[in-house]
């Protein structure tokens, strides 16, 4: 068997667009099965159930959902409920939701309206990032089939209003941020805002709102059919179910995969994406959930398994579970480098810290790639990065440190190394690097 | 009440409190630069950063946390020292450091700051951020590179002014604060966003390298610009008041002025009547005080009583008018009169020409009917009161009058006296503190006295005066005409009125202490001025008595609530010109009719004692439940149909020391353009 997860526990069945995606297609792949006697029971049960599975966030943070969904008001008042899909999927090197929405766009919108349901909303919007136009379309079609067959929308077959609509985003990082993208689906600036209040207390328009990612929606119907015995069943405790992963860069067949969760690294990158290129020995490091954790070196990546607590335990974070691989040949500081310009460009600016810092961080781990920096620089660098991280409104600021202070943790000498050798090339003078430049 | 501890002492605190109030209460100071009590909350800067338990294992920004009971706030651990330390230098990193040649310097939030809770070098060694400069009017100088980004100025002018002119634009270190297409900020309010600018990026541009705060001679006073009587600070230097700054008065002004009040004051030192002047052979020449002296009192002694006028003008003190009225009632004058534009007030009892509620009540009012008034040209500050008011969603607007853009919505009933009629008919309003907010446009047309009778009994039959509630709110737009009503400053036993006074062949003699807003043009009388501009009235005066400014004397001022409020010297008068009363009191003696007072406490003291309501400093009667009967105002009479008109045309041009203004001028050329290219 290749990977740990057997054909038929997968429940996307379409991540490669090989069948047909269409409502008819999505039936025959069981979607929409049952879906009414879910919604025969009360939404605290379509809660539970969520809890009992042990479905955490799929977005990065990790958040248990269920337990989210439980924070909505437990009546609904004068002020309507908002289910808002958070399907701003920017983060680099992750694209799980594309294949979601491309390939199985009515287990989201399934998923929709199960989770409409359990946290009393009639309305939910979906809001999808800017770029991704092949996949609105295919989740505007799947909508309008939907409500033709009276799946969702007013008075449909399952007893309970739901309107869906897709909003799309202007196409900015901070979007995805689900504050940030509150107020970006109101018209406003894509700024985050302050939490308190959280979004189930004011969210949308100022009314309570559940923010999920499209993966923690997309899998629930399938948990409530199945049972969240089944989910539970995969990998450890408090890590539970499958999940989509995937890998890019330095291996020989990056791709999105569903695998059980706790899945070891080294077998996933082996089994799933060929392995590294250049064998398992030319690794060097793996950033193991999008850009936004800090990386881990190839003797703890051996080691790791693909899950929050393991990953969290080793100072990184299972984040999206895109990892990104770099192996021997890679100027990592470089690729750091290249991600400190990518946080820079995407602050929003709002507040100090990041709006200051991200710039601040990306100057120096430039001039951290040729060598010219100051040794002392690295510690400031640090301390710059730990005045960034936590003082932020959103989690911009933390994303934009992490991913510098792990490649310091795993790989400081070298790049002492490159200052001193950078230097050893140069006479020892004031201004070397204006004589260099010239 | 709950509690909270604040670095480990008690501390009581309201519902509702943030963590930063709560930490405020216990003594504890937490700097800020987004956070401003009267903005809404941004939470960006990042400054006010404290440990907070429990809660998650970073700092939290206390602007915008609520306060719960049995929480621990610690503003003195390493980890907020070291936060402080972080945000300072993230501040710093792009800002200038141009102190020296900025105007903020001495004043500045970011160097005060930096001071208590900054490290002392920097560890930057990138080039500086550099910002382009942005035209924000004649008011605001921009140095945008000096902008923390902390967003006051947006939130004030989109929250508070009610316009969308300044904006934040762009991302990440690219943000800049914009006038969006280079166009001038057109607010009346909008100069208030300098006071609110933590740093340097927005300062007042008529002051610019003028001074520093620690060479001001500071003197706290009272506006006349309006009728709000908006609290003021002077800064003057040596002779010359260099400008003019809010103080906070919850009550009146909150802690905002007006572009006017704030920017007027270099009319203050222009266009000046230094000395006394006489008219010879058709020429203005100047003359000794005697001389002046003993030609106006000869002139009056030649002069039957009933040829015999004076008339007070928009910006006087009470002291001067109340110096006034006792000079010419003691001579047996009847032709008395300080309503230039003929408003019909000041017959009823004193509640028909207050503003009832108060300013602050305009919070609790749930409708307003505004009846020829223009409140964001009459009074910018109340007129953001109301748009407050109206952003809560708990008060209903209705004009008759003026289709203007006030800043909110209101519904539009009608332009003149015929629109009130068809208003009453509607029946009554199912509102509990319904008030009317009527303008001088209402009442200073020829048909006035029937107009106010018409509104008075609209009123009535809707329960604007009430039971706890008295909703009769005239809006006055001179700052001296609350006090001249309440002195009885109105024409005695078949005098004449102001209008009436100027006619052609009316008097003899008129004496006009501070007019500048009447058509002189037809008088044929002796034309005696007190006052301090080469403005209308001294253009036509044939004997100039040059008086004291509101910023050179110390003087009462009623405010249209009449709320009684002590303005203060800042500067001596120019020249050879003196205060107003002692210049009366000189002129009595020449007319043997000596006036009972030699200093200014006593003059105060008969001011008090003729009538009391003088005497209570800083208190507005409000809605003291009155026996008003609204029905009695006003008298019989046709009413025309004319629409009513704001008797304000051009906000920035209403006064002598306005219209002295240069940068007045500036202002108004540009609305006057901005008008003409709309049309």
């Amino acid at each position: 068997m290749i990977g740990m997860l057997e054909d038929k526990d997968r429940i996307f069945t379409n991540l490669y667009g090989l069948r047909a995606w269409r409502l008819e297609g999505a039936r025959a792949r069981g979607v929409w099965n049952g879906t009414a006697e879910m919604l025969s029971y009360s939404p605290e049960w379509v809660c539970d159930q969520i809890k009992a599975s042990g479905l955490r966030g799929r977005g990065g943070a990790g958040f248990a959902t269920g337990l989210k969904w439980t924070f909505m008001p437990k009546q609904e008042s004068e002020r309507p409920h908002y289910l808002v899909v958070n399907a701003d999927e920017s983060e680099p090197g992750t694209c799980k939701d594309r294949e979601i929405m491309r390939g199985d766009p009515h287990r989201l919108i399934e998923g929709c309206l199960v989770a409409s349901y359990a946290i009393r909303a009639h309305d939910c919007f979906i809001y999808i990032r800017g770029e991704y136009v092949r996949e609105r379309e295919h989740l505007e079609a799947a909508l309008i089939e939907a409500r033709a067959a009276k799946l969702i929308g007013k008075d449909n077959i399952h007893g309970w209003d739901c309107n869906i609509r897709v909003t799309h985003g202007g196409g900015a990082y901070i979007c995805g941020d689900e504050m940030a993208l509150l107020e970006s689906l109101e018209g406003k600036k894509g700024q985050p805002r302050l939490k308190p209040p959280f979004p189930a207390g004011a969210g949308v328009y100022g009314c309570p709102t559940t923010v999920n990612n499209v993966e923690s929606i997309a899998v629930a119907p399938e948990i409530l059919r199945r049972g969240a015995e089944w989910f539970l069943g995969f990998g450890r405790p408090k890590n539970s179910g499958t999940k989509l992963m995937s890998a890019s860069g330095h291996v020989n067949k990056p791709c999105v995969v569903e695998e059980a969760m706790s899945i070891p690294m080294r077998q996933l990158i082996d089994d799933h994406f060929g392995g590294v290129r250049g064998g398992w020995g030319n690794l060097k490091a793996v950033i193991p959930g999008g850009s936004s954790v800090r990386m881990i070196p190839a003797e703890e990546a051996e080691v790791a398994l693909m899950d929050f607590d393991d990953l969290g335990a080793r100072k990184s974070g299972l984040g999206t579970a895109a990892m990104i691989v770099m192996d021997k040949d890679c100027d990592i500081v470089a690729a750091i480098a290249r991600l400190s310009y990518f946080y820079k460009h995407e602050s929003c600016g709002q507040c100090t810290p990041c709006r200051e810092g991200t710039g601040w961080m990306w100057r120096i781990m430039e001039r951290m790639v040729t060598g010219e920096a100051e040794p002392k620089e690295i510690d400031m660098l640090l301390d710059v990065a730990s005045q960034v991280e936590g003082h932020t409104i959103c989690g911009l600021g933390d994303a934009a440190a992490w991913p510098i202070q792990g490649l310091f943790r795993h790989f400081r000498p070298e790049i002492e190394a490159r200052i001193a050798n950078y230097r050893t090339r140069r006479a020892n003078v004031p201004g070397a690097t204006l004589i260099a430049a010239e | 009440m709950p509690i909270a501890k604040v670095n480990g002492v008690d501390v009581e605190f309201e519902n509702g409190m943030t963590v930063l109030q709560v930490a405020e209460l216990a003594g504890e100071e937490i700097p800020r630069f987004c956070y401003h009590e009267r903005l809404s909350i941004a939470g960006n800067c990042r400054m006010c950063l404290v440990e907070v338990k429990p809660g998650p294992p970073k700092p939290q920004a206390s602007c915008a946390l609520p306060a719960a009971e049995g929480q621990e706030i610690i503003t003195n651990s390493p980890m907020v020292k070291k936060a402080r330390e972080g945000v300072m230098e993230f501040l710093l990193i792009n800002h200038p450091l141009d102190c020296p040649i900025c105007d903020q310097g001495g004043e500045c939030d970011l160097q005060d700051q930096s001071i208590g809770y900054g490290r002392d070098a920097t560890r930057y060694d990138e080039n500086k951020r550099a910002v382009e400069e942005k035209y924000m009017g004649p008011l605001i100088k921009t140095v945008m590179t000096r902008c923390i980004q902390c967003t006051r100025c947006v939130r004030f002018i989109t929250e508070v002014a009610g316009v969308s002119e300044i904006g934040l634009i762009s991302r990440g270190e690219d943000v800049e604060i914009t006038t969006y297409l280079d166009s001038a900020v057109m607010s009346e309010l909008s100069a208030n966003v300098i006071d609110l600018c933590p740093v340097g990026a927005l300062t007042s541009k008529p002051y610019a390298f003028n001074a520093r705060p620690w060479e001001l001679t500071k003197t706290e006073s009272v506006d006349v610009m309006d009728a709000l009587g908006s609290a003021i600070r002077i800064d003057a230097r040596g002779p010359a008041v260099l400008r003019v700054l809010p103080r906070t008065n919850d009550a009146v002004n909150e802690e905002w002025i007006s572009d006017k009040t704030r920017y007027a004051c270099d009319g203050l030192s222009r266009q000046r009547l230094d000395r006394p002047m006489i008219r010879v052979k058709g020429k203005l020449q100047p003359a000794s005080w005697s001389e002046a002296f003993a030609l106006v009192a000869a002139r009056i002694m030649a002069a039957k009583l009933e040829r015999i006028g004076a008339i007070a003008g928009d910006l006087q003190d009470a002291e001067s008018m109340k110096a006034t009225l006792d000079l010419f009632r003691s001579l047996g004058v009847a032709n008395l009169d300080c309503r230039q534009d003929g408003v019909k007030l000041g017959a009823g009892p004193r509640e028909s020409w207050l503003f009832n509620s108060t300013l602050a009540g305009i919070d609790e009012a749930d409708a307003l009917m505004i009846i020829g008034a223009n409140p964001r040209l009459e009074a910018p500050v109340l007129n953001a009161r109301i748009r407050r008011r109206w952003l809560s969603g708990k008060l209903l607007v209705g004009v008759i009058g003026e289709r203007a853009d006030l800043g909110y919505d209101y519904n539009y009933l009608g332009a003149g006296p015929d629109a009130i009629g068809q208003f009453v008919k509607q029946g009554a309003i199912s509102k509990q503190k319904p008030a009317f907010l009527i303008g001088q446009g209402a009442l200073g047309r020829d048909d006035g006295a029937a107009v106010l009778k018409l509104i008075g009994e609209a009123a009535k039959a809707l329960g604007v005066v009430r039971e706890g509630w008295n909703g009769w709110n005239v809006l006055h737009t001179a700052a001296a005409r609350v006090g001249g009503l309440d002195m009885g400053f109105i024409p005695g036993q078949d005098g004449l009125c102001a209008r009436d006074m100027t006619a052609k062949g009316a008097l003899d003699v008129l004496f006009l202490l501070g007019v500048d807003e009447l058509d002189l043009g037809k008088t044929d009388a002796f034309v005696v001025y007190l006052g301090t501009h080469g403005d209308a009235g001294a253009h036509r005066a044939d004997v100039i008595l040059p008086g004291a400014d509101y910023t050179e004397k110390p003087g009462l001022y009623v405010n249209t609530e009449g709320r009684v409020q002590r303005g203060e010297r800042a500067v001596f008068p120019k020249g050879e010109a003196k205060e107003d009363w002692t210049i009366l009191r000189a002129l009595s003696e020449h007319l043997g009719a000596k006036l009972p007072y030699d200093t200014l406490d006593q003059l105060r003291g008969k001011l008090f004692a003729d009538h009391p309501t003088f005497g209570q400093i800083d208190f507005a009667p409000g809605s003291i439940p009155a026996a008003l009967d609204l029905a009695k105002l006003g008298a019989k009479g046709k009413v025309g149909d004319a629409p009513f008109a704001s008797p304000i045309k051009a906000f920035h041009l209403t006064n002598p020391i306005a219209r002295a203004s240069v940068t007045m001028a500036e202002c108004a050329a540009l609305t006057a353009g901005l008008k003409h290219a709309a049309e």
